[in-house]
């Protein structure tokens, strides 16, 4: 089937892209704010992968679509209601408890991701997987050492990091959603169906809770909707700010 | 008067030249970034690899590489870019890594090695690029560019870069 026959999977690349680009600017707005120097450089660094992904994944995602809108169109020029990012990655930054959790949340849903994309029939999508691997490994590994420090350490740290895993236990469930979209990608071999991986991160990740003597929470309702572009307040809040300077110099060049 | 085609040997020495904006002591060839080089009698194809998804470093290394070919009138220059297979630092040759340890950038260890590194402990010392000390620290997984990482020497208490195993 010629790619142009497949509009699951721009919808699939749109997913794939709009949560590293909307998760990356979240992370940017520490830039200069972080607790540490050391810190506010990684948080950055770990930005600064994000969104080289997302260029790369929305890069793809124009030009399978073949309408003639590139990377910075779709990143600078679609309203929240076009956005297919999962809800989780929009959220405010809220302390730094919030955003570590997040970031481990995240971090090891991508890392499995990827780790399955290396495989799609897609030769690009797999050569950008297979280097969103190398980084996501990164991610995983700074953010779990900071969840397990954290949950295990002062009393104010411990409180702060439970109540983010508590307030963003709720967003998760959408990371594995399974639709029409999802099925498609999967069954034509060109991504993978974000339901399989549900297992392996609930072993990765309340592992890591465990460690770091923080309660998995119980089983509750899931909020969604960022798949099918119905969003929280918060994304239109930051999109108008991420676009504000593309939107009023269309075409601007330095 | 046609003169002959540029080998691949040739367009590699002349793009050896271009040096790494972030880590100026390694050539873009040295790095592994330029992965193929071929002229023909339209000009000359150069396919080059980024180190990480979001280096900011590539459109200045793609200008580089467009400004050392040109010179050499050897020109005009497409720059090509792939993704697969993914840029690894196993690429840096041990001269290479020499240098590194030279400038002061501790060089990155095996990535297959890195693969191994389990999920919570702490990677194993690198050597002081210094005083070639194993009583090293990390500081922070992530540094001053995407590609280093930040340690401390409990020796001789200089801190330094290490660049990262990918």
């Amino acid at each position: 089937m010629p790619i142009s026959a497949q509009p699951g999977f721009v919808s699939y690349l749109l997913r794939l892209g709009d949560d590293r680009l909307v998760l990356g600017h979240r992370l940017s707005e520490w830039c200069g704010h972080g607790p540490i120097l050391e810190e506010d450089i990684a948080l950055a660094n770990v930005a600064l992968d994000l969104v080289g992904e997302a260029t790369l994944l929305l890069k793809l995602a124009g030009e399978t679509e073949s309408a003639g809108r590139n990377e910075d169109a779709l990143a600078y020029f679609r309203d929240s209601t076009e956005y297919r990012n999962a809800l989780i990655a929009e959220l405010p930054k809220g302390d730094f408890g919030f955003t570590i959790v997040r970031q481990f949340f995240f971090s090891v849903f991508s890392l499995l991701q990827m780790q399955a994309l290396q495989r799609s029939s897609n030769a690009e999508l797999a050569g950008i997987a297979a280097k969103a691997v190398k980084e996501a490994k990164y991610h995983v590994r700074h953010s779990a050492q900071w969840v397990v420090t954290l949950g295990d350490g002062t009393e104010e740290s411990h409180a702060r990091a439970q109540a983010a895993v508590d307030e963003l236990w709720r967003y998760t469930g959408e990371l594995f959603l399974t639709d029409a979209v999802e099925q498609e990608v999967a069954s034509a071999g060109l991504g993978v169906d974000a339901s399989t991986l549900a297992e392996p991160w609930h072993a990765q990740v309340e592992e890591i809770l465990r460690r770091a003597t923080l309660t998995v929470p119980p089983v509750s309702y899931m909020q969604r909707g960022g798949r099918d572009g119905r969003h929280t307040e918060h994304l239109g809040h930051m999109l108008s700010e991420m676009q504000i300077v593309a939107r009023s110099h269309p075409g601007a060049t330095w | 008067m046609k003169r002959a085609l540029a080998s691949r040997d040739e367009l590699l020495q002349i793009l050896d030249t271009v040096m790494d904006p972030e880590v100026p002591v390694l050539s873009v060839v040295e790095l592994g970034i330029i992965r193929d080089a071929v002229a023909s009698d339209e000009g000359v194809v150069v396919t080059i690899t980024p180190t990480y998804s979001g280096c900011p470093a590539m459109r200045e290394i793609e200008t580089e590489v467009r400004r050392a070919i040109e010179a050499q009138g050897l020109g005009p220059v497409e720059i090509r870019t792939t993704y697969s297979p993914a840029w690894t630092t196993d690429w840096i040759d041990a001269d290479a890594r020499a240098k590194l340890e030279a400038y002061g950038i501790a060089p990155p260890r095996p990535a297959s090695e890195d693969e191994l590194v389990p999920l919570l402990r702490r990677a194993a010392s690198v050597r002081c690029p210094y005083c070639q000390s194993r009583e090293t620290e990390q500081k922070s997984v992530f540094g001053t560019t995407a590609c280093k990482s930040i340690w401390v020497c409990n020796a001789c208490r200089q801190p330094f870069e290490e660049f990262k195993a990918h």
